[in-house]
């Protein structure tokens, strides 16, 4: 009994007393080669093409319902997924899409369940919101904010359970964190030492509420320090930040430490859903961050540096935009759902 | 001289076993002094004495059952008066001679603990996880053995945090697992209903098909005895209302055994309605393996003249009823839903048109409850059959009261069945 108790109520260890700084080096850019760096080009532009589509598909009244758009944090999802190994699982809320394509799912399929159509990853059942893929380890898209927090560290428990190795990569926005339900994910996270990754998607904004009017303390990354959890900073707008922070926490939670916050520092230039007229901020600092920060024109900088040709990256972008198109093509063509699906899928 | 009395240790109790005598005619003890250990319907607990003085006569011998609340069971007073040895004058207790215990018998905590323990047995990827489940031994006892039968991974107490533990078990679930997730009490279960609700329940249709979510939420439902507004309420219809899950409510213990042995073996989130009044009845059980299918209701009595369906502790006041009436020569006919849904209004239907009249009972309030779902469906299917109104038998439309006589008025009991059921044939008969 008493070995019984000390392995379950063992006392997590409070393992770094204060957060290190905003990790800001590059040392990544000198270990990947060129390809790796063109990839991970490919993979954010991917996201931002798509989720401009999805946009224009949204005004021509394509895309119905709610829409988040994830374009401005391209480099968190995309620097993670990098860095993450074939088997760790995935959850996320709302602004998923960009996790969705991250994760390795078909544009087309994301793109018509965005149009509601039966070729889309739910069957046109799910929507914007409620996307997954078992094969690709990604378990949603969840619509309620906050509440994708305990089923991740459900998967978490399961990895742990089965003792398979791999780690639960769980996102959460800065509107999130003051939900109850993530205080009782990161004490039962840190108290049986489950093998998960919060990531804090720090957009700034939780809707129309900025950060700073919502969540007392001043840092985000922090927020699991009463658990024992470390927790980092980390500049979301930089892959090769987001990279180095992932490793560092990939590693510590993969070899049984227990959990890890990830805070990413990020910005959205879309509004908060397609209906959002973004009052709350001005356009000045929108602009500000698109020509200082954005996450794609500086590692396009970085590609020029690393001798990738103008002609190379022309090569890139048409690419791209093809397989959007595509996407959208076959977001437009695939059919209605079948009326005989209406009721189906409701229980096994 | 001081009497000292079986206590009521739990609000369910009404009987104790006197487990273990710690003092002996002639101890001198002190207030605060653990006299005995009693077992009651949920642990066992140990009695202190309120009083000082001598032990002069324990009345009762360890072992012995089913002692009433408030009977005498030691005497202490200022001398040492022992010689009475009243103690050796008592009948020593015999379990052959017991009836209860010699036929085949389980109550519905072992009943529900064994399910578990068989299905777990046979599929290591389920596990237990609650409030209380492990070390305590469940705070009704229903987990009871099991830590010790599948260890600390696969029994899990986790810390009070419903919301928390009830999306940990989906998640664990949509990774392959099958959890069984206990709440202390159903009532708990409305700071995770999100949890159950937009993440258990939605998601296979959300995902087109592709992530099933096989989980069980169980543990008692409904009033348990004197434990006011919050603790006592029936979530039969708040659950039952929603699509994507299935909800089972049974009464015997061979049912709780068997549905839950399904429940646990179902791929789609269960929610499995337990009740606390229910767990040290004993019942016989006859095939103590059978898997009982969800979906389908139970005639426990055939009757002609009147169809009264129940589920789990109405099913017993139904019985009582039917028995009742059959000296006044009326014959009931007592179904038992076992599951609420999928519901098998075929089984209804069919009785009532035997019977020709329905009386639903439930415990829960009456708006918008099972029994007006039961009726709704009834009209549409089976009009034509009916030769009364349907009467439906509820809790009142009231937050449970404490007091005594309050919380049974606001109770649906026997006799409000009984009268139920003389008003629709005497309403039957005239029309």
């Amino acid at each position: 009994m008493s070995k019984s108790k000390k392995n379950i109520l063992s006392k997590p260890i409070l393992r770094r007393k204060k957060p290190i700084n905003i990790i800001k080096k590059n040392s990544e850019i000198n270990i990947l080669n060129k390809e790796h760096l063109i990839k991970l080009y490919q993979e954010m532009l991917l996201i931002r093409r798509f989720e401009e589509k999805a946009g224009q598909l949204y005004g021509m009244g394509s895309i119905g319902g709610f829409c988040h758009l994830y374009i401005g944090q391209e480099a968190v999802v995309v620097g993670m997924q990098s860095v993450s190994k074939e088997g760790d699982s995935v959850i996320t809320s709302y602004r998923d899409h960009g996790h969705m394509l991250a994760c390795g799912m078909d544009p087309k399929g994301v793109m018509a369940e965005l149009t509601g159509r039966e070729g889309g990853y739910s069957k046109g059942k799910g929507g914007s919101m409620h996307m997954f893929s078992k094969d690709k380890n990604f378990y949603g898209g969840h619509g309620i904010v906050g509440a994708q927090v305990p089923i991740g560290v459900g998967l978490a428990f399961s990895h742990k359970y089965k003792n398979d190795g791999f780690v639960c990569m769980t996102y959460l926005g800065d509107g999130a964190v003051n939900q109850g339900q993530v205080y009782e994910s990161f004490n039962m996270s840190a108290l049986w030492n489950l093998p998960v990754i919060f990531i804090i998607e720090n957009n700034k904004y939780g809707m129309g509420t900025s950060v700073d009017r919502a969540s007392a303390g001043s840092s985000l990354a922090d927020r699991g320090k009463a658990y024992g959890i470390p927790g980092v900073e980390v500049d979301g707008m930089n892959v090769f930040s987001v990279r180095e922070a992932g490793k560092e926490a990939l590693d510590f939670t993969r070899s049984g430490k227990g959990p890890y916050i990830l805070e990413m520092k990020t910005y959205r230039y879309r509004g908060h859903s397609m209906s959002d007229p973004a009052k709350y901020r001005t356009r000045t600092e929108v602009d500000a961050v698109r020509q200082q920060k954005d996450c794609i024109e500086n590692l396009k900088e970085v590609l020029q540096e690393n001798k990738v040709t103008d002609q190379e990256l022309k090569n890139i972008d048409s690419e791209i935009k093809s397989l959007v198109t595509n996407a959208s093509d076959f977001a437009l063509e695939s059919k209605l759902p079948d009326e005989n699906e209406l009721l189906t899928d409701i229980y096994l | 001289m001081t009497n000292v009395k079986m206590p009521a240790l739990s609000p369910t109790m009404t009987s104790g076993t006197l487990a273990k005598w710690l003092v002996k005619e002639g101890d001198n003890i002190k207030s605060g002094d653990i006299i005995a250990e009693i077992e009651t319907d949920k642990a066992t607990m140990e009695l202190e004495s309120i009083d000082e003085g001598i032990v002069n006569k324990i009345l009762f011998k360890e072992g012995e059952q089913n002692i009433e609340v408030g009977t005498v069971i030691a005497k202490i007073g200022d001398d040492d008066q022992s010689d009475d040895k009243i103690i050796s004058n008592l009948p020593s207790i015999n379990k052959d001679e017991n009836p209860i215990l010699n036929k085949n018998t389980i109550t519905v905590r072992e009943a529900l603990r064994d399910a578990m323990a068989e299905e777990m047995r046979l599929d290591h990827n389920i596990f237990v996880m609650g409030e209380e489940v492990a070390e305590y031994q469940g705070a009704y006892k229903v987990t009871q053995g099991l830590l010790e039968e599948f260890g600390e991974k696969r029994v899990i107490d986790t810390p009070i945090t419903e919301q928390g533990f009830a999306g940990l078990g989906v998640g664990a679930a949509f990774g392959g697992l099958k959890p069984i997730i206990e709440f202390m009490t159903f009532n708990f279960s409305m700071q995770a209903i999100d949890q159950i609700i937009n993440s258990a329940a939605k998601t296979l249709y959300m995902s087109g098909g592709q992530m099933g979510c096989p989980i069980v939420f169980r543990g008692p439902n409904g009033a348990a005895s004197r434990v006011a507004a919050q603790h006592s309420q029936c979530f039969a219809s708040w659950y039952a209302h929603c699509p994507g899950l299935k909800v089972v409510s049974p009464w015997s213990a061979s049912d709780a055994k068997g549905l839950l042995k399904s429940s646990i073996r179902d791929p789609n989130p269960v929610i499995f309605l337990e009740n606390e009044l229910l767990y040290g009845e004993k019942f016989e059980v006859n095939e103590i393996d059978d898997l009982i299918p969800l979906g389908k209701a139970n005639i426990l009595r055939k009757g002609n003249d009147i169809t009264i369906v129940a589920f789990s502790i109405m099913v017993g006041k139904a019985l009582e009823v039917a028995e009742t009436l059959s000296n006044e020569n009326i014959s009931c006919e007592v179904i038992d839903l076992r599951t609420i849904k999928p519901l098998d209004i075929d089984l209804i239907i069919n009785s009532i048109k035997k019977t020709n009249n329905l009386v639903v009972c439930e415990e829960g309030f009456p708006f918008a409850g099972i029994s007006s779902e039961i009726i709704s469906q009834v009209q549409e299917l089976a009009f034509d059959w009916l030769d009364s109104p349907i009467k439906r038998i509820t809790g009142l439309d009231v937050p449970l009261p404490y007091a005594e006589n309050l919380e049974k008025l606001a109770l649906p009991q026997a006799n409000d069945i009984v009268e139920g059921v003389l008003s629709t044939l005497n309403r039957s008969a005239k029309e």
